[in-house]
């Protein structure tokens, strides 16, 4: 199982299929505070790299989640929708936002690997 | 820590509890703990929460006429304020705007003032100034304010001293807590039964520790106490109510006693009661009201609000999740002609369109001690 990661913390899990799932790392929901709700995009919709594909919002505050390849939504978290507090709980887990089918694979290469954004949490 | 941040007595007790730093009024303050805000709001409204307030001003007005010198600055009955009575007032402006909310008790040699962080400066200037020649202004830079709020407070605090449980909602009194001695009110900032309390700078720490031992109670930071006074519908200074609004427009008249009104005894005197005393009688334009919505999505400080035909009536103040009842709410002024309760309304969050209703406040039932 491949794992990529953004320096926008944000975690793509890579399927053989050519999807990947998309989440929020623990940095993120732990620098968020408590998740109480989450916008997500709409199935069948397609983003180019850096595009805000939803909104994350924390009791204090509203954050943009960014689409981090190109793609196109296959499924949104509906559990997620409904307890926004997975993405505390479980963000790499049960917490996931979205799946997108990766358009452009090659893109992957430019993410970080655990171990570069492990070095980036410890650089920040 | 940016070095021009002040700190507060129980500044390192903070870090030790785990708290998460952020500025606030010109204070390093405590945001969150380690539960967050969400456990600690719940908490607060079920058990009893500590809140660090020692970043608001504490002011004492001394002398014989101090009362009636309060009067100038504020549409308030303070002169007929019996002893160890506490009571909501304001600061206004010559626009019949407000500088700053505030309470004021009268104790038995002076009155002893509590006012927002933010403006605390100008506060203490502005009555140095306008009455500092008709009394004694003084500031309290080495007492130390603590709140212990929830339906628990009073079981938590009477175990310092049993003394506490005659205190009724708005009323104040000296007690020892802990060998300290303490001036409590019967009051707070989150809706729920509970005490400030004020206690010397050098003493604040040991009392905090003394208070977190009682198995009630939890430190709580900033993040639920603006939670917990928004589901109470109560203002925050500088968001829903600044130098730009009325009482009249902040729905806040019932803080201005009869007497104070034209016709009253001791009508106007302060600054802006013309404009004050017209909107009495009169109406405002624009009122504050309360909105909630059934839908999930938070609806915060700045988004418009539309009515049906899309025509603009106003502005969101004040907004989040209410912990407590799982639903967006919000204070927002909108025009007077569509600030009945039960109006429909819209808000515009980005590029969505939120249903909600102008309800009554506060969102969440109070829990005041009324004896």
């Amino acid at each position: 199982m491949t794992i990529k990661y953004t320096p926008d913390h944000e975690w793509l899990q890579i399927e053989a299929d050519g999807t990947a799932i998309v989440g929020i790392t623990h940095h993120a929901q732990d620098a968020l505070g408590d998740v109480v709700f989450v916008d997500l995009p709409a199935v069948g919709t397609s983003f180019n790299p850096k595009d805000v594909a939803g909104v994350v919002e924390s009791v204090k505050a509203a954050a943009d989640v960014y689409m981090p390849v190109t793609g196109e939504i296959t499924e949104v978290n509906e559990a997620l929708r409904d307890d926004p507090s997975l993405a505390n709980s479980d963000p790499t887990g049960a917490g996931w936002f979205f799946k997108v089918k990766l358009a452009k694979p090659a893109e992957l290469d430019a993410l970080l690997d655990k171990t570069a954004y492990d070095d980036l949490l410890k650089n920040a | 820590m940016s070095a021009d941040l002040l700190t507060t007595p129980l500044h390192a007790l903070h870090i030790e509890l785990g708290a998460k730093m952020v500025p606030f009024g010109g204070y390093d303050m405590p945001v969150q703990y380690a539960t967050g805000i969400l456990a600690e709001h719940k908490h607060t409204r079920a058990a009893a929460g500590l809140f660090d307030v020692s970043h608001m001003g504490q002011v004492l007005l001394k002398g014989a006429g101090a009362d009636a010198a309060l009067e100038t600055l504020v549409p308030v009955d303070i002169v007929d304020l019996p002893v160890f009575k506490q009571r909501y007032a304001l600061f206004t402006n010559a626009e019949g705007g407000i500088l700053d909310d505030l309470m004021v008790t009268r104790r038995a040699d002076d009155l002893f003032v509590v006012v927002n962080a933010a403006c605390k400066a100008q506060d203490i200037a502005h009555m140095q100034q306008h009455i500092g020649g008709l009394c004694t202004v003084q500031p309290l830079p080495d007492q130390a304010l603590l709140a212990l709020q929830g339906p628990q407070a009073v079981t938590a605090l009477s175990r310092l001293n049993a003394g506490v449980q005659k205190l009724t909602f708005m009323t104040g009194g000296h007690f020892e807590l802990d060998g300290i001695d303490c001036f409590l009110t019967r009051s707070g900032y989150t809706g729920e039964d509970g005490f400030e309390i004020s206690v010397p700078a050098d003493k604040a720490v040991q009392l905090a520790r003394a208070l977190l031992a009682q198995p009630e109670v939890k430190p709580i930071g900033l993040g639920a106490r603006d939670t917990l006074r928004l589901e109470a519908g109560l203002c925050l200074y500088g968001h829903d109510i600044d130098t730009t609004t009325t009482p009249v427009e902040g729905s806040i008249t019932w803080a201005i006693q009869k007497v104070r009104r034209a016709g009253g005894a001791r009508a106007g005197g302060y600054p802006g009661a013309s404009v004050i005393d017209a909107q009495l009688a009169q109406g405002a334009a624009r009122k504050r009201v309360g909105l909630i919505s059934t839908e999930r999505m938070p609806v915060r400080e700045g988004a418009r609000i539309v009515g049906q035909d899309g025509q603009d009536l106003g502005i969101v103040t004040s907004g989040s999740l209410g912990p407590s009842i799982n639903q967006p709410v919000a204070l927002a002024y909108l025009a007077s002609s569509h600030a009945a309760v039960g109006t429909q309304v819209t808000a515009l969050v980005r590029d969505k369109r939120v249903a909600m209703t102008v309800t009554t406040l506060p969102f969440v039932p109070n829990g005041y001690y009324r004896g």
